[in-house]
């Protein structure tokens, strides 16, 4: 399921980075609220860890699922658990410990727990990485927001501040700890969390200088922003570009929210990150989905500037039904938005450059489904595919929040109607002169039985003309005439759309042998189709008797057609390998009769050296001498009864190998015994 | 003339025989290895002439072995020759044992 999610996830972000200008995003809908139901909610009722049931629990009450009875007792054990003795767990687990405890309220009171509080305030005292800085300062905010009791204050804040900011770089990044110096936007985003918990825990203000120069490192951050071709931008790092623009977004919006004074961000970049997260769709990552709806929802209520999205229905005009064009202008979440007032700027059809159909058409509102519509259209809209181009006016009079939408939202529009077919017929003309010898009209409509003949010197027309509802000439996608012999074999023909009809002309003497030089009864079948076109047809218009003449010798047999059409999906015809011949040998007698007469000259060496009186009297017969003599002698045996195993069945590296250990075996015996001949030369020479 | 001839072969043959005789032991022992890979490398010949070349790489490695081997074994003769007076200062090693030596890494 998780491979399976994984895919549809890229094939997602694939279709939205591939998308062009022109695209259109959905705020979240109920199918995403029961596709988190499958991938937040564990079969056994626990979670693995609580940054787990965290993220799940938190998803879940975001999107407004309710499953707090089901899944609240295992993990709120859990939660009392580390509650309860703060020294023995991390700091990690404390922190998210309360922050499951903030959702699912398992322990809460007016009672302070005074040693959770002193091990996140040592913890404050003592971090020195980004992680640990981050997790004590936001488990202090949420003690306080949970426990009722006395007021919790972080005791020099300022300190704590420049040490936090200390781990800052240039360009607007974060650093995870002093030591390392890989900075990551994933950083910057805990980083902007946890300034904002100091800045909200300090018991009085912070130095607005100091504040100004986070400012300032968010507008850098900024500058290292990316952006898709439609218009969504996004942070990546290594984490991945979900999770670390949605670590940036909660950064900037706990601290919008601890700030007094305003946070200007660029609204077009706020918008552009709405959309990325639009277009992710559903993911089947629970980490990324958790960061999908968090993110969301930080846009959705947050105090710099709140993003509106425009959505359709559907986008597909029919000028058959006159229905209106429906626009629906949301938050994220699909939440009603302000006062606004929609417009349609211009309609540009995809076939002429520049010119606009439809020009600054407002849009009624329709206050009961909450949806802009346009009921007319210009007598000039015809069929085709459009691209509608849509601006947003908010009514700013009335708002305390600051809404934000995109200035020209452009959206690929469909329109589709009914084509009249007029003048349909079907005509054979002799060649050459042109004159018609039979012609028959169609009514297309209908399955007719039309009837012709025609020999090989003849044509075939068939002529139509499709108009649009407005009367100009249409050319369909597809618009393919079918010539289907009696034994099965098809041919298929394209009918071209020119000037004012559509025609097609074969040529029987040219296509002969295209036809297999098959004659007898054709069926003929007609279908025209297209994106646009409402009543696409398919109709057998009637049948040809085709006389041609004969196959020619060396002319193509037509191909076998199948009787059932799945035979082509058997097993092929079995391929025989033809081998090389192998030489022919000679007789074996023969080569082993030339076998002994090899042996017979060395047996004629071996004779002549007797009668010569070769004598081997130089042996040594001293002990040491003997055996380094024999052992000598013995080697260049075994090297040459090598050379006899290798030419029957060794191959050449064994055999190197072995030629190898016995060449020194034997550089070492020749050596002794050599230097022992000396010696006993000398001997005699001397004696 | 002919009785002449076949007398004069004779002769020449007898004188051949007489001289051989008188050279060295060990030069002897060469000439009759030198006799003994020509034999083996024509052997192989007619056996090629017979059945054909089909594993020709077989037939060459096996003559030019012989016959390579019998090359190296008349350098050797022309070096240990003692009365070979000309061949005397053209040895790198002038010693038998040297002689000797360079025949058997050469093999």
């Amino acid at each position: 399921m998780m491979a399976g999610g994984l895919a549809r996830f890229v094939v997602l972000i694939l279709a939205a980075a591939i998308c062009g200008a022109a695209s259109v995003f959905q705020p979240i809908s109920d199918s995403h609220r029961s596709a988190a139901l499958d991938v937040f909610v564990p079969v056994d009722g626990s979670y693995k860890s609580l940054e787990e049931a965290y993220e799940a629990l938190k998803t879940l009450e975001i999107l407004g699922i309710d499953k707090k009875s089901d899944l609240s007792s295992a993990t709120c054990e859990n939660v009392v658990k580390v509650l309860a003795s703060p020294s023995s767990s991390t700091l990690k687990d404390v922190f998210y410990a309360l922050s499951v405890n903030g959702i699912l309220k398992c322990k809460s009171g007016e009672d302070v727990p005074k040693d959770i509080v002193s091990k996140l305030q040592t913890g404050v005292k003592d971090a020195k990485l980004l992680l640990d800085f981050y997790y004590s300062v936001r488990g202090l905010v949420l003690v306080k927001e949970q426990f009722s009791g006395t007021d919790i204050s972080l005791g020099d804040a300022e300190t704590v501040f420049r040490s936090i900011k200390a781990l800052s770089q240039s360009d607007g990044r974060w650093r995870y700890s002093s030591n390392n110096p890989e900075s990551s936007t994933f950083a910057a985003g805990l980083a902007f969390e946890t300034l904002a918990g100091v800045i909200s825990l300090a018991p009085s203000e912070i130095d607005n200088s100091l504040i100004q120069t986070l400012k300032t490192s968010i507008t850098k951050l900024f500058d290292s922003i990316q952006k898709y071709d439609d218009g969504t931008f996004y942070f990546d790092e290594s984490e991945g570009p979900i999770s670390t623009t949605a670590s940036v977004i909660r950064g900037l919006k706990s601290f919008a929210a601890s700030e007094s004074t305003g946070l200007n961000l660029p609204g077009d970049k706020i918008v552009g990150l709405a959309k990325f997260f639009l277009g992710v769709g559903i993911p089947g990552d629970a980490k990324d989905f958790f960061n999908q709806i968090d993110a969301l929802a930080c846009l959705e209520d947050n105090r710099f500037s709140v993003p509106l999205i425009l959505s359709l229905p559907s986008t597909v005009i029919s000028l058959t039904k006159k229905e209106p064009l429906k626009v629906k202008v949301s938050t994220v979440f699909g939440s009603k938005a302000p006062a606004l007032s929609v417009k349609l700027a211009q309609a540009l059809s995809s076939g002429s450059k520049g010119s606009s159909v439809i020009n600054n058409q407002e849009l009624k509102f329709d206050a009961e489904s909450a949806t802009y519509f346009l009921e007319s259209f210009p007598k000039n809209f015809d069929v085709g595919k459009y691209t509608f181009v849509f601006e947003i006016l908010v009514d700013e009079s009335a708002n305390e929040k600051v809404y934000i939408t995109e200035a020209q939202t452009k959206v690929p529009i469909s329109a589709t109607g009914a084509i009249t077919i007029e003048n349909a017929e079907i005509a054979v003309l002799d060649s050459d002169v042109g004159s018609v010898e039979s012609q028959k009209k169609l009514d297309l409509t209908k399955d007719e039985a039309v009837s012709l003949s025609a020999n090989h010197l003849q044509k075939l027309r068939l002529s139509l003309q499709l108009t649009t509802p407005l009367g100009h000439v249409f050319k369909p996608h597809q618009a393919f005439l079918k010539l289907k012999h009696e034994s099965q074999v098809e041919h298929i023909f394209l009918v071209k759309t020119s000037g004012k009809k559509s025609e097609l002309v074969l040529d029987f003497l040219g296509l002969v042998e295209k036809l297999y030089y098959l004659s007898g009864k054709y069926e003929i079948q007609l279908t025209i189709g297209d994106a646009s076109m409402e009543n696409s047809l398919l109709s057998n218009i009637g049948h040809i008797e085709l006389d041609l003449p004969e196959r020619p010798e060396k002319a193509a047999r037509p191909p076998l057609q199948p009787t059932d059409p799945y035979s082509r999906y058997v097993p092929k015809a079995e391929i025989s390998h033809i081998f090389r011949v192998p030489e022919k040998l000679p007789a074996k007698q023969l080569s082993l009769v030339f076998l002994g007469l090899i042996v017979l000259p060395f047996i004629g060496f071996l004779i002549g050296l007797t009668r010569l009186g070769v004598n081997i009297k130089s042996f040594p017969s001293s002990v040491g001498a003997a055996t380094s003599a024999l052992l000598f002698h013995g080697g260049i045996g075994a090297v040459l009864l090598l050379y006899v195993l290798f030419w029957v069945k060794l191959d050449l590296f064994t055999t190197l190998k072995a030629l190898s250990l016995l060449g020194v075996f034997l550089l070492f015996v020749g050596h002794r015994t050599l230097s022992h001949l000396a010696a006993a030369s000398n001997k005699l020479k001397s004696a | 003339m002919v009785k002449s001839t076949s007398k004069d072969a004779q002769d020449l043959f007898r004188s051949l025989h007489s001289a051989y005789s008188a050279t060295p032991t060990n030069l002897k022992i060469i000439d009759l290895y030198v006799v003994f890979a020509v034999f083996t490398a024509l052997i192989q010949v007619a056996y090629m002439a017979l059945v054909g070349s089909f594993p020709f790489n077989s037939f060459l490695s096996g003559v030019l072995s012989c016959v390579g081997t019998a090359v190296l074994a008349v350098c050797l003769r022309i070096q240990v020759n003692k009365e070979n007076k000309e061949f005397k200062h053209k040895t790198v090693v002038t010693n038998l044992r040297g002689i000797v030596a360079m025949f058997v890494i050469a093999v």
